[in-house]
């Protein structure tokens, strides 16, 4: 099936929207502007763009560690977000969070999640919702990293998707490594879709810097979850380009490497397509970047400018009744 | 009027009841639905729910985390955990993320969410299926804990956990379930961080929880016979939030406290209730703060060994005759 323009358009927008965040991010944090661990989505915004900018509002993702490009592609806003890695009371969580943790549930976004496989078990409790007890349409798409995938979660969750036949379209982000350990040391498959197989799940295995081939295994996917037809596995291949962390030596592969590989990165690659096609002038180019790079500025503006937490706020939030309990 | 019913029967009413008002509850776990509970403690209870009863894979850590998913997605789970033992096999996904993903979301929304299943020691279970693990959901923040001793508790403190906004598991005893004892027929909420006098006297407060407030019981009819000493037994039924007020009020009349509870000995909640009262009502008593526990060691296998660690009303009679220079 043919995609719109308008659809194309879209999905490079919010490619370069995560794109310039992430790189600003990056850039604050170097200069000590954010605090903590930040992790950076540069290399793998086509999973994120190709797979969500197809949900509606009142379906549901969890994300991860590195989860700002899944924020960002459900329409999060730019400046809470960035407040939130500067951890000031207008962010997200009102600070309580940070990058990590990141959350918005009216936005569906069910958190990034600290723990690798942590937004598994969560998806897994959202379907059930919906499939037993609402009885709705809606869907959960739960992203996770190839790392998640030797986790007991990983295989709880799915045999656990597949009985109930549950409404969820799993999305493992091979970026080859866990933290700083190869894929291929750590993983006993080439292809992670394929343990899809021993939980009667159908696998789909895509090339993940190709924003078009995940959009596609994700629209079957989801029409798929949306008919009560059940889960899919979806592996969206692709490469961390950046450190597990920002600050992260990287001693464990070999620059070379990496500077071959941004020669894949997605952004790049699509926009190749969308010349060729002639979708995209050199003038529409330039405004989607600017756009985004003046939407990150007013971000960055607002979160420099917004007031930290008052200490005392860190006793709230806890309970919704007993809020102020403390023995 | 009250009915006389069992702890088990006493915990389906309060489910049936609240899952009649609420079509949001559904509840999950380990052998609940065809088995009706691997004590028979849920016998009957399916006839009424066939759809909102589930039978559950052996998958603690989706059991838990799905409970966060479910909440967030607008239902009231209500997780049924089999054996408090295995709590620990799921416990990143109760400790990680249902007891903090409220606050590490800034207050974003509630967390209705009851986890509830058998405590304690069972006689010559041994370690993997007999041991009290209730302290450890007091130390760390994040969730209310109900502890109760008796059936109309059992009863009214589960119909204010299923009414709830916040996450609250229920410790129930695993000895206790086929205890008899009246309950009201009217339908009773019964508030946390309430404790109840089960014996009212003037010499030593004896503050206890679950099976060890009858044993407590029976040791002050004892003392009271044979010694004289009139024990006042608190029966504290939650631990967060605990009743502070009630058990410095005892203590400023009998001047003397000893803690009763299955739990070890060591860091057990009877040392934080000993050191919060020294610290309030230190010029109220005349004896140090006794506690009694079970031995630091896990619940051996064979009875003689067994009946050596777990403590009993024996304990209890000579702990007291000890402080009164009796033994």
């Amino acid at each position: 099936m043919a995609i719109e323009r308008r659809e194309l358009t879209r999905l490079y927008e919010t490619m370069v929207r995560i794109r310039v965040f992430e790189q600003r991010a990056e850039q604050l944090f170097l200069d000590k502007k954010i605090p903590g661990f930040i992790h950076l989505y540069i290399g793998e915004e086509a999973i994120a763009a190709g797979v969500i900018t197809q949900l509606r509002t009142d379906d549901y993702i969890t994300s991860t560690h590195r989860g700002h490009g899944h924020m960002l592609a459900k329409g999060a806003d730019s400046k809470r977000m960035m407040a939130e890695l500067f951890g000031k009371a207008t962010g997200y969580c009102k600070g309580k969070g940070g990058s990590m943790h990141i959350m918005d549930f009216s936005l569906g976004v069910l958190g990034a999640n600290g723990e690798v496989a942590g937004g598994i078990p969560i998806a897994a409790g959202a379907g059930m919702a919906i499939q037993l007890v609402k009885k709705t349409d809606q869907v959960v798409a739960c992203f996770f990293g190839d790392g998640a995938s030797n986790r007991g979660a990983f295989h709880e969750g799915l045999n656990w998707a597949a009985i109930y036949r549950l409404p969820i379209v799993f999305v493992v982000e091979h970026n080859c490594y866990a933290s700083t350990m190869p894929t291929v040391e750590s993983t006993s498959v080439k292809d992670i879709s394929t343990r899809a197989q021993s939980y009667s799940m159908e696998g789909l295995c895509v090339d993940g810097n190709d924003v078009l081939q995940v959009h596609r295994a994700a629209r079957t996917a989801i029409e798929k979850a949306r008919r009560g037809d059940g889960p899919t596995l979806i592996e969206a291949k692709t490469y961390r380009l950046k450190g597990h962390f920002v600050g992260d030596p990287q001693k464990y592969r070999d620059p070379q490497d990496v500077d071959a590989r941004w020669r894949e990165e997605p952004i790049g690659r699509f926009e190749r397509f969308l010349v060729e096609q002639q979708m995209l002038s050199e003038e529409e180019r330039c405004a989607i970047w600017r756009r985004y790079e003046v939407e990150t500025d007013e971000a960055v503006r607002f979160a420099e400018e917004s007031p930290y937490p008052d200490p005392s706020e860190a006793l709230s939030d806890l309970f919704v009744s007993d809020a102020g309990y403390d023995y | 009027m009250a009915i006389e019913m069992t702890y088990a029967n006493a915990i389906c009413r309060a489910l049936k009841e609240e899952m009649e008002r609420d079509p949001t509850i559904f509840t999950y776990g380990e052998d609940i639905a065809k088995q009706g509970g691997i004590f028979g403690q849920y016998k009957g209870l399916l006839g009424s729910f066939q759809d909102r009863i589930i039978d559950t894979p052996i998958s603690e850590e989706v059991i838990y985390g799905s409970a966060v998913g479910a909440a967030l997605a607008g239902c009231r789970p209500v997780v049924e955990f089999h054996f408090a033992d295995f709590l620990f096999t799921g416990m990143s996904a109760l400790v990680n993320q249902i007891m903090k993903i409220r606050y590490m979301s800034g207050g974003q929304g509630a967390l209705p969410i009851v986890l509830r299943g058998p405590d304690g020691r069972a006689r010559s279970a041994a370690a993997h299926h007999s041991q009290s693990v209730e302290t450890l959901f007091m130390h760390i923040p994040g969730i209310k804990v109900a502890i109760p001793s008796t059936p109309a508790d059992v009863y009214g403190l589960l119909k204010t956990a299923l009414t709830g906004r916040d996450p609250v598991i229920v410790f129930e005893h695993k000895m206790l379930y086929g205890l008899k004892g009246m309950v009201p027929d009217e339908e009773v909420y019964i508030p946390f961080g309430r404790a109840e006098v089960r014996r009212a006297g003037k010499d030593v407060t004896l503050v206890a929880t679950s099976r060890m407030v009858h044993e407590s019981l029976r040791a002050a009819a004892t003392l009271a016979a044979e010694d004289g000493i009139e024990c006042e037994v608190l029966d504290l039924r939650t631990l967060v939030p605990w009743d502070k007020e009630a058990i410095l009020a005892s203590v400023r009349k009998t001047g003397r406290l000893i803690t009763v509870h299955e739990t070890w000995r060591r860091a057990g909640w009877g040392a934080e209730v000993a050191a919060v009262v020294q610290e309030e009502a230190f010029d109220s008593l005349d004896a140090p703060v006794m506690r009694i526990g079970a031995r630091n060691v896990p619940d051996p296998f064979s009875s003689p060994m067994e009946d050596f660690v777990m403590p009993g009303r024996e304990w209890v009679v000579a702990e007291v005759r000890r402080l009164f220079g009796k033994a």
